[in-house]
């Protein structure tokens, strides 16, 4: 390199290095940031800030939350970090001083921790989900808002170049016309992969240890993520992938589109479904604000962005969801159901039983 | 005493900082597992440290940890001799380069690694996927940087006047390396492996990815204990255990690293030209280099691909939200922030950094004086070796109350990034320091000159390198943190790795390559601030 360019770039460096001195810069932290445009703020008696915490898939567009903002006066602060058991955790340990307003995100295979801990405060929704979301308990606290199933899929171009039916059922995955072409994500490590165990416990009961050693003994590979397992060793969506058969989402489909036709399929038959919940914290500094934002999530404008902005399904019914995920992933209409109150009553002792499976 | 006393004074600011940053919030955490219904009940903690599966992940903790880091320091030292005392030919870019690894996000090394390693990939047919072989690779990779950093700064300032004077005696290059130089190298190299053992000790993504979840460390089951089971009982037992063998550790590290001979001159030297019998060295390290770039390789190559051909296609998308709207913010104004966070990070890492460092390298007068300097040093090497999870866990029950009210605070993230910056920045620095021959500080105020400007005439000219050295890596493991970053990132400012996090756990082949070009920008940027500062030179003293 020239001394001159080498020069001029340390000086450039160095420049820019010292105009960010600032503490975590200029309009990063600028609280207005999240306030409405244009200075027209009707923040007043019914303004304030609204704290959202959630996890860090949280997403929503920028318009849609400027509409909360100019409508109600609020100014809404999303604090997401972390996955969704460790929002389930935060939330849990900080109940006696929330940590937020609202809370986004705790799904029905944590709902029964922070409910326990009494995290969540009664709350009155202007409408109401269909009851099919709610939850047998705690359906006073907490609000279902979007709902998304983990399906096993398949890459339905491998199997038509190979010639083989591809699987339809959980215990087809045992078949060793199969074997050595599925990957999952743990159960200990991934909610995906969770969402799966769960579903073979529906179906097994006592006897999922017996499917899990088939299933492994089939070649059934245990990676760590979903997006190991996806993007590692899935044909249709990684390059050096060997494995057809993965344990995703009903909506994966829609994602691999080409040439108008998509390239996998999510099975119906092997599904359960995650519902997520949003609820006002006890003790929050603005339980009304908190409500309004529930309301908002239930509102058609948000609940038909949830699919491009989250990859998930919405809950109320007069939402539209985008032409490739109605064309393209079909939701299950009987998934795979464990209890909340069973899923926190046994998951340590699943885990660790799960664990000692597969690593034997 | 008067002495211990101004001493204690003098470390209060960074004690203070420690206790509120790390002991309040992990004593917190650690209280919520002991304390049952208001009572101590320290018997069912025990109980948990008897279970088999305990004794099973700390076991594997220990090997591999201890592993890699035998590994690191193997192929470090080379490294650091030749980068640091040879003129090779783009050693400066080559050095920069080097800390690339230790910023890549480890979700996106662990993907490149697996491409590399899995049944499709080019090294497949090893069958390391999955192994502890493959956990022990990842954590060598992220962590040979810290070796060659560390020790290279130390190498650099080493009189080579004795090794001349042993060879001038008739001893071979291998006897002066064996009792000259390395026994002169002590302090940085054990300093060195202590951070790498206590970095893969508590190395979190990288064992989940590639070791799949057949493979559990300590840290990998607080944290599934703590978010997934909520057994905080359990997860309080196995951090206790995670402290008891970090301070033994550090305990041990800080009496391997007693320098052999306090009286031993430091001096800037210039570097050499290549010779003949620098090709052993020199091949060592590009073997080294060339096997820490193969997997950036398969990263830059994935960033690259487009469909069916090549592209510049994810670059590009880089300053869009993704496909699907994925992100907040484009990933751009992401780096705007990991930035500007590092640089706060870095300020803060270095002023504790510097204030614990003069404060450790101090001639002791007395046992009593030396032993409160070598506790205060490796209280802040603690930082490293405890559980983020933990840790962060910490942050929202202790620190939720006006005056320490700062789990909002937007300085939290630089802070937390400092704490982990901080044991770096104090191993860098405290070989070097403790080097200085305190006659030299005598002769200078015997003549006259002030505490300050013996800081500055003495002290200063020899700390300057090192300081620059250590504020870039400072700098890096802040660019590249994402354990605390993660869990205590706002949303309206999320730093680049998070931003990769959020990128690649989301469907889209568009926003996996995005991921991929992210961290390669990511990479660039590290390597270009890191050049840039290391060429930054103090006014008036152009001695080297």
């Amino acid at each position: 390199m020239h001394r001159p360019t080498v020069r001029a770039l340390t000086t450039g460096l160095a420049a820019v290095l010292l105009t960010s001195c600032s503490l975590t810069g200029g309009e990063a932290t600028d609280p207005s940031t999240s306030a409405p445009d244009g200075g027209s703020s009707p923040a007043g008696e019914a303004g304030g800030t609204v704290v959202l915490a959630t996890h860090e898939s949280f997403n929503l567009p920028k318009k849609l939350v400027r509409a909360f903002e100019d409508e109600t006066g609020y100014t809404l602060e999303v604090r997401a970090a972390g996955d969704a058991g460790t929002l389930a955790t935060k939330l849990s340990l900080t109940a006696d001083n929330p940590i937020a307003d609202a809370a986004f995100g705790i799904d029905n295979t944590f709902a029964s921790r922070p409910l326990g801990e009494g995290a969540f405060a009664e709350v009155a929704t202007s409408t109401t989900p269909p009851e099919e979301y709610a939850l047998p308990e705690g359906s006073d606290r907490l609000v279902a808002v979007d709902s998304a199933s983990v399906c096993v899929n398949v890459d339905t171009a491998w199997f038509d170049a190979e010639g083989i039916t591809p699987p339809q059922t959980l215990d087809d995955l045992t078949d060793p016309a199969y074997a050595d072409l599925m990957v999952t994500p743990g159960a200990s490590t991934s909610s995906p992969g969770m969402a799966f165990f769960l579903a073979t416990v529906a179906e097994y009961g006592d006897d999922w240890q017996d499917y899990w050693t088939d299933l492994l003994a089939n070649g059934a590979k245990v990676v760590d993520g979903w997006e190991d397992a996806y993007y590692g060793d899935f044909t249709a969506g990684s390059k050096t992938g060997t494995r057809p058969i993965v344990v995703s989402y009903d909506s994966s489909p829609a994602f691999t589109v080409a040439d108008g036709e998509t390239t996998t399929a999510a099975l119906l038959d092997t599904c359960f479904r995650q519902v997520e919940y949003a609820g006002v914290l006890a003790g929050a500094d603005n339980p009304e604000g908190a409500a309004a934002l529930i309301d908002w999530m239930l509102t058609d404008e948000v609940q038909s962005a949830l699919p491009e902005a989250m990859y998930v399904f919405p809950v109320m019914p007069g939402a539209t969801v985008p032409d490739d995920w109605a064309r393209f992933a079909p939701q299950p209409t009987d998934p795979y159901e464990v209890s909340p109150e069973e899923i926190a009553a046994n998951r340590e002792q699943w885990l660790t039983e799960w664990t000692d499976v597969i690593s034997r | 005493m008067r002495r211990i006393a101004a001493l204690l004074l003098l470390a209060a600011g960074p004690v203070l900082v420690l206790g509120v940053l790390f002991v309040l919030p992990v004593s917190g955490m650690l209280a919520e597992g002991f304390v049952v219904d208001g009572r101590l009940a320290p018997g069912a903690v025990i109980d948990v440290l008897a279970r088999p599966r305990v004794h099973r992940v700390a076991w594997f903790t220990v090997w591999t940890s201890g592993t890699a880091t035998l590994l690191a320091v193997v192929l470090g030292l080379p490294a650091a001799y030749a980068l640091h005392r040879l003129s090779l030919p783009g050693r400066a870019a080559v050095r920069a380069a080097l800390l690339v690894p230790f910023v890549l996000p480890t979700v996106v090394v662990g993907v490149a690694f697996r491409q590399l390693l899995g049944e499709g990939g080019p090294l497949g047919f090893l069958g390391l996927d999955g192994t502890p072989f493959a956990i022990v690779c990842g954590l060598v990779f992220f962590n040979v940087a810290v070796v060659v950093r560390t020790v290279g700064v130390a190498w650099e300032s080493l009189d080579p006047r004795p090794g001349q004077a042993a060879a001038a005696l008739g001893a071979s290059p291998s006897q002066v390396l064996r009792t000259v130089t390395l026994p002169a190298l002590r302090p940085a190299i054990v300093g060195a492996a202590s951070i790498v053992f206590l970095f893969c000790a508590t190395a979190f993504g990288i064992v989940l990815t590639l070791g799949g979840v057949r493979h559990a460390t300590v840290e990998t089951e607080i944290y599934l204990l703590t978010t997934t089971v909520f057994d905080l009982r359990a997860a309080a037992a196995l951090s206790v255990l995670q402290i008891v063998v970090v301070v033994g550790l550090l305990a041990l590290a800080a009496r391997l690293r007693a320098t052999p001979d306090p009286t031993a001159q430091r001096a800037v030297t210039p570097v050499r030209a290549v010779r003949r019998s620098d090709a052993p060295v020199v091949v060592a390290t590009l073997l080294v280099l060339g096997a820490m770039l193969l997997p950036i390789l398969t990263l830059v190559a994935g960033s690259l691909s487009v469909g069916d051909g090549w592209g510049l296609d994810n670059y590009r998308a880089l300053t869009t939200a993704g496909d699907n709207q994925a992100l907040l913010v484009p990933v751009t104004t992401a780096l705007d922030t990991s930035l500007r966070t590092a640089v706060d990070a870095t300020w803060m890492a270095l002023l504790v950094g510097v204030l614990v460092s003069v404060i450790v390298t101090r001639r002791s007068h007395s046992v009593a004086e030396r032993r409160v300097r070598s506790t205060l040093d490796g209280l802040f090497m603690l930082p490293l070796g405890v559980s983020a999870v933990t840790l962060g866990f910490g942050f929202l029950i202790t620190l939720d109350q006006p005056p320490l009210d700062l789990r909002d605070s937007p300085l939290l993230v630089p802070m937390a990034q400092a704490l982990v910056a901080l044991p770096l920045v104090v191993r860098t620095l405290t070989p070097v320091l403790g080097g200085i021959d305190d006659r030299q500080r005598q002769a200078a105020a015997s003549l006259g000159a002030s505490a300050w400007r013996t800081l500055l005439t003495v002290d200063l000219p020899v700390v300057w390198k090192p300081m620059l050295a250590a504020s870039g890596f400072a700098f890096a493991a802040s660019l590249g943190e994402f354990g605390a970053t993660s869990f205590l990132a706002r949303d309206e400012s999320p730093t680049l790795p998070v931003v990769i996090f959020r990128l690649i756990g989301h469907p889209g082949e568009m926003n996996y390559g995005m991921a991929l070009a992210a961290s390669v920008v990511l990479a660039v940027a590290t390597a270009v601030v890191m050049l840039a500062v290391e060429r930054l030179r103090v006014p008036g003293v152009g001695a080297f």
